[in-house]
């Protein structure tokens, strides 16, 4: 090929690539580790992970180097600058949420506009019976709670339950309608379990209303007396965020994996045939009702576990995690990403929460501080700036036009769903 | 020999309208028998009514004895009706093999445990699954196409592939709405070729709506005309040719053995 194709074959031939890619995740971590502090330095060190997953480096290869990146390498400057890790805890959740959601709206067709309501079901199951707040309604003199912290596994699963039968119970009444509708409806769902988490501290104290509850009951830290045994004396105050870190890796490989059966399977065709055409789908044998139950129970058992996380991780949760506007976030992802397609869904996640936690927060203290020192552009002294125009107030505003633009310009999404997952081969 | 299909007084009204008035029909397996009329007869209307879509206001629909009215389209695709659509609904946004795939689905053995586990069943199943669509395609002679977009395919392989996909559900009784609509003579009777083909090597049964005359007189073994929801006329091809209500209704303002205008496009 000429030379114009050169800097594409940098990251395209095996070997080029794995040269390069190795180069860029060494050097990004090497910045991160010497200018803990540097947007910049971190940015590039997610970038380096996108570009691991772009390249043609050999697949055995690329695993290894992503399981090195992510179970090795982010934890180590985790624990250089801990707001990195949290970042990174952040963008897991989301990136689960973000799965749960293209699962009912990408591959479905079913606009959900009221998903953040699942996640709050699964926060609450842990939240009310990992803290003391169960002995409000159940019994007051005995103080069964909370219950013990190995409880929390046993409710990663009941938040798989929760949330699917959550999701079932939205599903059957809104079965039959479609579009501008279902979003409607989905809506008022999202605000009716907000606004119940809000007032369900009387008659009987559920839920503690908008005050939330507090202390949540953390996983335990079983693998203490092993570290201890090693030698490592780690307080719970730095092993805490790694726990977490790990344990919403693991949660996201799951939800991957079980993404990826489903979706090349007769029930994620199934779903996909609903979206492009329900009255043939079910003329070809889909069976309508089932299978739109299933897509919102799966969508919604992802945000059940989520939550459970969420509030271990948070120690206190209120009604104001889960408003209108978390829900709409969830589907800017998805719909940045690309709808129907899991790494388009796993990079909006990402995109998204980094942007909101890192870059439009970095912007607006970098805006502040040229006010605050009073620089001058263009001959207007930026001191002068009226209050109104506050840099912390651009934030939502650049997000809002960066979604506009982007589905302007690539409706499709970053990275559009592949609709070859699976081809017919010659024999 | 009992019908494998009984339509008996059925009766479909759309406000003042009535689209199908008493209509009587009965289909043995193993023929092809084709459904005429002027638009607006009600063709597409009787088909809606046995796949489920709508029901009836009065009358009795069965299929090899059994009342198929109350079911769910899915569930009368499961006992082996399947249709194709007057105005091609393929998934547009799948592949072809992946339509064809869609049409197994209820044919598929497979729960939720199988598909999250992928134990060897699911694997067993889905290569099946697999094999069966490239037959298909080849049965329709689309396998050189198996990874297009539906959307990108020509009309009429997309005509052809929606009768792959309606055949996916081995069904017994298969209900084609105009499948030549749009195809030249020479494609049009391609596909009659398969149709009879199809007959004889799987016993399949085809209730066909047709515009293209040619092909009516040429492979029905019962000609029904419909005309405003009724039934007007039902025989052998010839024998309906020379009835004069037919002539009148329908046939009287068009000759035999042209094709169809382009108001069929």
């Amino acid at each position: 090929m000429s030379a114009r194709a050169f800097p594409a074959t940098l990251i395209q031939r095996p070997v080029p690539a794995a040269i390069t890619v190795m180069a860029v995740i060494a050097l990004s971590s090497y910045s991160v580790a010497h200018f803990p502090r540097s947007i910049v330095a971190f940015m590039l060190f997610q970038a380096s992970i996108l570009l691991l997953y772009f390249s043609g480096v050999t697949p055995w290869l690329k695993a290894i180097l992503a399981v090195l990146t992510l179970g090795l390498l982010m934890p180590i400057l985790g624990t250089i600058n801990g707001f990195y890790l949290e970042v990174a805890i952040q963008v897991g959740i989301f990136v689960a949420l973000a799965l749960g959601l293209n699962i009912v709206v990408g591959l479905a067709g079913l606009l959900d506009l009221g998903y953040v309501a699942f996640y709050a079901v699964g926060a609450y199951t842990w939240a009310i019976f990992g803290s003391p707040q169960a002995n409000r309604f159940i019994s007051e003199t005995t103080a069964q709670f909370p219950l013990p912290p190995e409880w929390f596994f046993v409710f990663l699963l009941l938040g798989v339950l929760t949330g699917a039968m959550t999701g079932i119970l939205l599903g059957i009444p809104v079965l039959r309608l479609r579009g501008d509708y279902l979003a409607i409806v989905t809506l008022g769902f999202g605000e009716v379990i907000r606004v119940l988490a809000n007032n369900l501290d009387k008659p009987i104290n559920l839920t503690n209303g908008p005050k939330g509850i507090t202390p949540i009951q953390r996983p335990p830290l079983f693998f203490r007396p092993v570290l201890n045994l090693m030698g490592i004396e780690a307080s719970p105050v730095t092993l805490y965020p790694l726990y977490f870190y790990f344990l919403v890796l693991f949660i996201v490989g799951v939800v991957i994996l079980v993404n990826r059966r489903l979706e090349n399977s007769h029930i994620g065709r199934a779903w996909e045939a609903i979206r492009e055409d329900e009255v043939a789908a079910q003329a070809m044998g889909v069976p309508l009702v089932r299978m739109k139950l299933l897509a919102f129970a799966c969508g919604a058992s992802f945000a059940g576990v989520m939550g459970i996380v969420f509030s271990a991780k948070q120690v206190f949760i209120n009604p104001e995690s889960f408003t209108f506007l978390e829900s709409i976030g969830v589907l800017s992802m998805v719909i940045l990403g690309g709808m129907g397609s899991i790494p388009g869904a796993i990079l909006g996640a990402s995109v998204v929460t980094i942007l909101n936690l890192q870059v439009l927060k970095g912007l607006s203290l970098w805006l502040n501080e040229l006010r605050n020192a009073g620089v001058t552009i263009l001959g207007y002294n930026l001191a002068d700036l009226p209050s109104q125009f506050e840099p912390a107030k651009y934030e939502r505003m650049i997000f809002g036009i960066i979604l506009v633009l982007m589905v302007i310009l690539r409706p499709q999404g970053i990275i559009p769903s592949r609709r070859r997952t699976r081809e017919l081969r010659e024999k | 020999m009992a019908a494998l299909l009984e339509v008996r007084r059925v009766t479909k009204r759309f406000g003042g309208l009535t689209a199908l008035s008493r209509v009587e029909l009965e289909l043995e397996e193993g023929r092809i028998a084709s459904i005429i009329g002027p638009n607006g007869a009600g063709k597409t209307t009787l088909f809606n009514i046995l796949t489920g879509i709508y029901p009836p206001e009065a009358g009795t629909v069965s299929f090899r004895g059994r009342s198929v009215l109350g079911l769910t389209p899915d569930q009368i695709t499961a006992l082996g009706v399947c249709r194709t659509f007057q105005n091609i609904r393929l998934f547009a946004n799948m592949t072809a093999v992946e339509n064809i795939l869609v049409g197994m689905h209820s044919r598929v053995p497979l729960g939720l445990w199988h598909v999250l586990s992928r134990d060897p069943k699911f694997h067993r199943e889905e290569s099946r699954l697999w094999d069966r669509a490239a037959e298909l395609l080849d049965v329709v002679g689309l396998r050189g196409k198996a990874n297009e977009l539906a959307r990108n395919l020509p009309y009429g392989d997309q005509r052809r592939l929606e009768v792959a996909r309606a055949l996916a559900s081995a069904p017994t009784l298969l209900l084609l709405d105009e499948p030549t609509a749009g195809m030249t003579q020479g494609e049009a009777r391609g596909l009659m070729a398969l149709l009879r083909r199809l007959i004889a090597e799987h016993g399949l049964t085809i209730l066909l709506i047709e515009h293209n005359m040619r092909v009516v007189m040429e492979v029905s073994d019962r000609v029904t005309v419909l005309d405003y929801g009724e039934k007007i006329a039902e025989g052998h091809p010839t024998e309906v040719q020379k009835n004069p209500r037919v002539v009148e209704a329908y046939l009287g303002r068009k000759k035999w053995g042209q094709a169809p205008g382009p108001e069929h496009a």
